[in-house]
C-alpha cells in the first residue's frame, strides 16, 4: 500500500495532539510513516505506533536545535527520498509550513496549506479549506507532484489504529547552505498549564471591553473553571494587556474548539476570521450592535465585570 | 556600509471588503477595492529603519500583480522607499504561491540585494510561506517571523517569538526577513512623503524581462487547483439577552443544556 510522510510535531518526544489527527488522516490516502527528528524517539514511537504508524523514521543531530528550519528540511527531504510516499503531511505550526514550504520547491510538488480536512480523491488527495475570513470553503488538490499539504488543529479525531511502528534510523547529512541561521539562544515559554490554544475544546477570550491587565484573571478564572484555553483580541494584545501567543485572529491563532467564548470582544474581521469555524459560539458584551451578536449561538448584552463572575461561579457549584 | 534592500508587498482585496471568488475560482480582485497588504506596511517600516542606521541604503519595493498592484507601491514609497518595481504580465493570471515565489525571485536576482525584508503573511492568501521559499530559492538564509530585527556588521539578527520558545536568531547576509505585526507599528505617509512619491521611479517589467515563460506561471502553470468554492452559509441567529442581573446564570443554563457543564 502507498506509504504517506507524516512529519512529527513533538517536545523531546512528547508527540503534540496535531501529529496524532495527522495520522488519522494519513490512514485515509495510505500507510503511515512517521518522521521524527530530535530527541526522544524512545518515547514518541509507541504512541505513533498506537496511532497507525507503519514505520518511524528516526534522525538527531544537533543542527535541528543550533540552526533554523533548514537542517530540518534536509531531513524530511531524505526521509522522503528514501520512502517515495504518496504525499507528506504536516502541522499547521509557524515552523511546520516553513518547512513544508521549502520540501515542496525541492522536490518539485505543489502545496497546501491550512487544511481543515483531507479525503481520498481519484486524483490524489483532496484538501478542504476555510478561506476569506471562513466566508467562502474550498477543496483543492495538488497538481504536481507528491502533494506536501498543511493541516490544522482539530482537523480530525484522534483515533488508536495499532501499527507496527518499527523506528528505524534516518541518515540525513545537513548540508553546510542549510546551517545559515544560526539560533543564538532560545528562551522556552512558561507553560500556563492550560491547554494549548489551538487544540482547546473550549476557548474563552478577552478583549477591549476587559480594559486592563489586572482585569484578565476575570477571563482566566472563567477558563480555568470551564478547563479552557484563555485567548485575547488583537486590540487587548497590541494594548500589552495579555501575550500576542495569545491572540487569536487573522495575525494571531485560529481557532475552532467546540465552544468559543468571547467576553468584551467587538467581532472585528480580524478576530472572526481566527474563531468563526467554532462550533458554538457564546458572546458577551455591553454594546448590543457589536457585529460578535451576529455570530453567536447565544449571547448576553450586558457588562462583563458582572456576567463573567456570575457564570464562573455557577460552572464551579454547577461542577461542585 | 551600502546596504540594497528589496521589500516584497502584496496588492490585495480589502479584508473588511465582501471577497469572492471569480468564475475560474481565482480570487476576485475586481469586486472589491485593493490596497496594499496591511501585514506588508510593517515590512516597509522594518526596512525603512533598517536603511536609517546604516551610511548608505537603497530601498526597492518589489510587487507582482495586475495594473492596480501599482497602488500598493505608492503607498510603500510614499512611506519613505526609493524606488519600485512592478512585474505585470496578463499571463500571470492565476499564478499560485510557487510561482509567485519563482517571478519574486527572479526580479530580486535583478534589483540585486543584501537583504530581503517580506511581511510575515498575506491577508488574503495568508499562506505565509513565502519567505522561508525566498530563502530557499535564493540560498540564502531565512530570518523569518521576527518581532525585532536589526542589521549591523554585515549580519541581520532577530527575535523569532513561537509558541514553546522565544528564539534570537542570527544570519549573515545576503538574507530574507520577514517581520510580523509585533514588530511595531508602521508610519502614516506624510504629505512631503506623498508629493515626493510621486516623482519615484516605477519600473514595470513583463515575464520576458525575467526570462520566464508564460507555461511556468499562471493558473495553467500552477500545481494546485481549487476545484470548488462554497460560501460559507451565514449562522443561524442565536438567542441574545440583555442582562437584568441574572445574564451569568443564564448563559450556564445554556452550557447546561450544550452539555459544556
Amino acid at each position: 500500500m502507498a506509504e504517506v510522510l507524516v512529519y512529527v510535531d513533538h517536545v523531546d518526544g512528547a508527540v503534540r495532539k496535531p501529529t496524532l489527527e495527522l495520522l488519522t488522516l494519513a490512514r485515509r490516502i495510505g500507510e503511515p510513516v512517521a518522521v521524527h527528528l530530535g530527541a526522544g524517539v524512545d518515547t514518541a514511537a509507541p504512541v505513533l505506533a498506537e496511532h497507525g504508524a507503519v514505520k518511524v523514521l528516526a534522525a538527531d543531530a544537533p543542527e535541528f536545535a543550533d540552526y533554523l528550519v533548514a537542517p530540518k528540511v534536509d531531513a524530511l527531504q531524505a526521509a522522503y527520498d528514501a520512502v517515495s510516499p504518496v504525499a507528506v503531511l504536516v502541522a499547521s505550526s509557524a515552523e511546520g509550513k516553513e518547512i513544508a514550504a521549502r520540501l515542496a520547491v525541492r522536490i518539485g510538488s505543489g502545496i497546501i496549506t491550512d487544511a481543515i480536512d483531507l479525503e481520498a480523491g481519484d486524483e490524489g488527495p483532496i484538501a478542504t479549506q476555510s478561506v476569506f475570513a471562513a466566508a467562502f470553503t474550498t477543496k483543492s488538490r495538488v497538481t504536481k507532484g507528491a502533494p506536501v499539504i498543511t493541516v490544522k488543529p482539530n482537523a480530525a479525531a484522534v483515533e488508536a489504529a495499532p501499527a507496527a511502528g518499527a523506528v528505524e534510523q534516518l541518515a540525513v547529512t545537513v548540508a553546510d547552505s542549510s546551517k545559515g541561521t544560526k539560533i543564538v539562544s532560545r528562551t522556552p515559554r512558561e507553560s500556563s498549564g492550560r491547554p494549548e490554544l489551538t487544540e482547546a475544546a473550549i476557548v474563552v477570550s478577552g478583549g477591549r471591553g476587559v480594559n486592563g491587565a489586572e482585569n484578565f484573571p476575570i477571563i482566566e478564572g472563567l477558563a480555568d473553571s470551564l478547563g479552557a484555553a484563555v485567548g485575547a483580541s488583537r486590540a487587548a494584545v497590541d494594548a500589552g494587556w495579555y501575550p500576542h501567543t495569545n491572540q487569536v485572529g487573522q495575525t494571531g491563532k485560529s481557532v475552532s474548539p467546540q465552544l468559543y467564548i468571547a467576553a468584551g470582544i467587538s467581532g472585528a474581521i480580524q478576530h472572526r476570521a481566527g474563531m468563526q469555524t467554532s462550533k458554538t459560539i457564546v458572546a458577551i458584551n455591553k454594546d448590543a450592535e457589536a457585529p460578535i451578536f451576529d455570530l453567536v449561538d447565544y449571547g448576553v448584552v450586558g457588562d462583563l465585570f458582572q456576567v463573567v463572575p456570575q457564570l464562573t461561579e455557577e460552572v464551579t457549584s454547577r461542577k461542585g | 556600509m551600502s546596504l540594497r534592500i528589496v521589500v516584497c508587498v502584496k496588492y490585495v482585496p480589502d479584508a473588511t471588503g465582501d471577497r469572492h471568488f471569480a468564475e475560474d475560482l481565482t480570487t476576485d480582485r475586481d469586486a472589491v477595492d485593493g490596497l496594499l497588504s496591511e501585514l506588508d506596511e510593517y515590512a516597509v517600516e522594518q526596512a525603512l529603519q533598517i536603511a536609517d542606521g546604516v551610511d548608505d541604503a537603497e530601498i526597492t519595493v518589489l510587487t507582482v500583480g495586475p495594473e492596480d498592484a501599482k497602488d500598493a507601491l505608492r503607498k510603500a514609497l510614499s512611506m519613505g522607499a526609493d524606488k519600485a518595481v512592478h512585474v505585470e504580465d496578463d499571463d500571470l493570471h492565476g499564478t499560485d504561491a510557487l510561482g509567485t515565489s519563482l517571478v519574486l525571485t527572479k526580479a530580486i536576482e535583478k534589483i540585486g540585494y543584501d537583504l530581503v525584508v517580506c511581511g510575515m503573511a498575506s491577508t488574503d492568501g495568508t499562506m505565509g510561506i513565502l519567505p522561508a521559499i525566498l530563502a530557499e530559492r535564493l540560498g540564502v538564509p531565512q530570518v523569518t517571523l521576527l518581532s525585532e530585527v536589526g542589521v549591523a556588521d554585515g549580519k541581520v539578527t532577530g527575535r523569532r517569538d513561537g509558541d514553546t520558545a522565544s528564539e534570537q536568531l542570527e544570519a549573515a547576509l545576503p538574507a530574507v526577513v520577514s517581520v510580523t505585526d509585533q514588530s511595531g507599528e508602521a508610519r502614516y505617509p506624510s504629505f512631503k512623503g506623498i508629493m515626493a512619491a510621486k516623482k519615484k521611479p516605477v519600473e514595470s517589467w513583463d515575464l520576458e524581462d525575467l526570462d520566464l515563460e508564460a507555461g511556468e506561471v499562471g493558473l495553467a502553470g500552477a500545481w494546485t487547483a481549487v476545484q470548488d468554492a462554497t460560501e460559507r452559509p451565514a449562522r443561524t441567529a442565536g438567542t441574545v439577552v440583555k442582562d437584568e442581573g441574572e445574564g451569568g446564570k443564564q448563559l450556564a443554563e445554556f452550557l447546561a443544556g450544550q452539555k459544556f457543564i
